[in-house]
């Protein structure tokens, strides 16, 4: 009898290998989703440091400034527009004049130089989105800004996965509301019927014929 | 000798793998050109959004000697709107009145609004006899070049709108100066 090659547990090795081998691969593929997905990777919800602490709780919730007393531009071009200093002094040249946290204002408002803030959405550059066309066709600004009027400091809503796009431009209905709740923080889609929802896509012409997943509409 | 070609093919396979080293590529994030607030390199105040040089205007219909864009006629203040007084143009007047001018105005003009409140200001009721007598024109101007303490919003709001926010607040100084003889019969009965 010639000696056996193999061990006899070499069965054994064989399976456990190839089965942890498959565990491995799969781990490592759940792990790096795990970090795509997490704020971490996304940065949802982290409120990052700002020049000045400017608080949308305070501006928006408390005090009921409306979005486009700094955000001006929003309906007229892609956009929402970022307040430049002479806005905020509009009103912060009678109130909180002395304050230490607005002196980067004040600073900026003498000599011109522009706050520099740090950016919260960072677009990839082969998206194209416009903000207006957005506001005119009944999407309010909660609907991707949910809860910026709840926050002290400015954190991002939404990671802005192409899939999360998608789910709006395939079905406007679920998120459409009157033109006049826009800019209403608080408004609840939901407490419009499927039915209301459907004629507001009507009315405002959403087109409804496949045009919105086109891959142009945001690939241009 | 048939074999070799395939097996050689195989050897191959895992050339695939090297896709996943070009997931990391982010040269499409960021492309060379500015989007709105980018900081620049280029100029020297550091941003890409460029100011409009001095003394200049924008091209086209622009007359910067018109009334609508002024306010003024012959040097005058406008006593009448450059377009027409619509129910839209109302409209459109309220929500910029309420999104600019209620934070300190009040939404009724009373000059109660929340920042007024808050910083402790006077604000200029919009409801005195000079106001209401006024030509529409000084609203246009105000609101293009400021005054006291108001800064300009000509930058945040366009001309046309500007004019719309004066009609409005003609409405509103109506509606806390109207005369009840003015209501037909069915409405004044609703008059508490």
């Amino acid at each position: 009898m010639s000696a056996q090659i193999f061990p006899r547990n070499a069965n054994a090795i064989a399976i456990i290998s190839i089965v942890g081998l498959l565990l491995l691969i799969g781990g490592i593929v759940a792990a790096l989703v795990g970090v795509y997905l997490s704020p971490w990777y996304t940065e949802v919800g982290n409120a990052k440091a700002q020049p000045v602490p400017f608080s949308h709780k305070h501006h928006v919730d408390q005090l009921k400034i409306d979005c486009r007393y700094c955000h001006a531009t929003v309906e007229q071009v892609a956009h929402a527009g970022f307040p430049s200093t002479d806005t905020c002094m509009s009103c912060h040249s009678q109130i909180w004049t002395n304050s230490p946290l607005l002196k980067p204002v004040r600073d900026s408002y003498q000599s011109g130089e522009p706050v520099v803030w740090n950016r919260i959405y960072d677009l990839p550059d082969f998206v194209y989105f416009n903000h207006s066309v957005h506001v005119a066709k009944g999407i309010g600004c909660a609907s991707c800004h949910a809860g910026t009027n709840e926050q002290n400091l400015t954190a991002k809503a939404q990671a802005l996965w192409m899939g999360w796009c998608l789910g709006c431009h395939r079905n406007p209905e679920e998120f459409v509301r009157p033109r006049e709740e826009v800019f209403n923080m608080n408004f609840d889609t939901s407490s419009l019927t499927l039915d209301q929802r459907v004629s507001l896509v009507e009315e405002y012409q959403i087109p409804t014929d496949g045009r919105l997943t086109n891959c142009y509409i945001c690939h241009r | 000798m048939s074999q070799r070609p395939r097996l050689h093919l195989l050897r191959l396979a895992w050339l695939p793998l090297c896709l996943l080293l070009t997931a990391c590529h982010v040269d499409m994030y960021d492309q060379p050109r500015y989007t709105a607030n980018q900081p620049s390199e280029l100029f020297a105040d550091g941003r890409a959004m460029r100011p409009p040089p001095a003394n200049t205007v924008a091209m086209g219909s622009f007359d910067d000697q018109s009334a609508m864009f002024t306010g003024r006629l012959n040097g005058e203040l406008a006593v009448e709107l450059p377009m027409e007084l619509t129910a839209e143009l109302l409209e459109r007047g309220q929500t910029r009145y309420n999104a600019f001018c209620a934070p300190c105005h009040g939404q009724t003009g009373e000059g109660n609004g929340v920042a007024a409140y808050r910083g402790g200001l006077t604000v200029p009721t919009l409801h005195n006899d000079r106001l209401r007598t006024v030509a529409i024109g000084y609203y246009f101007d105000v609101i293009t070049n400021g005054i006291n303490r108001m800064y300009s919003y000509a930058n945040r709001i366009p001309a046309e709108d500007r004019w719309a926010v004066a009609a409005y607040v003609r409405a509103l100084q109506l509606s806390q100066h109207a005369n009840a003889d003015d209501l037909n019969p069915e409405e004044r009965q609703q008059l508490p």
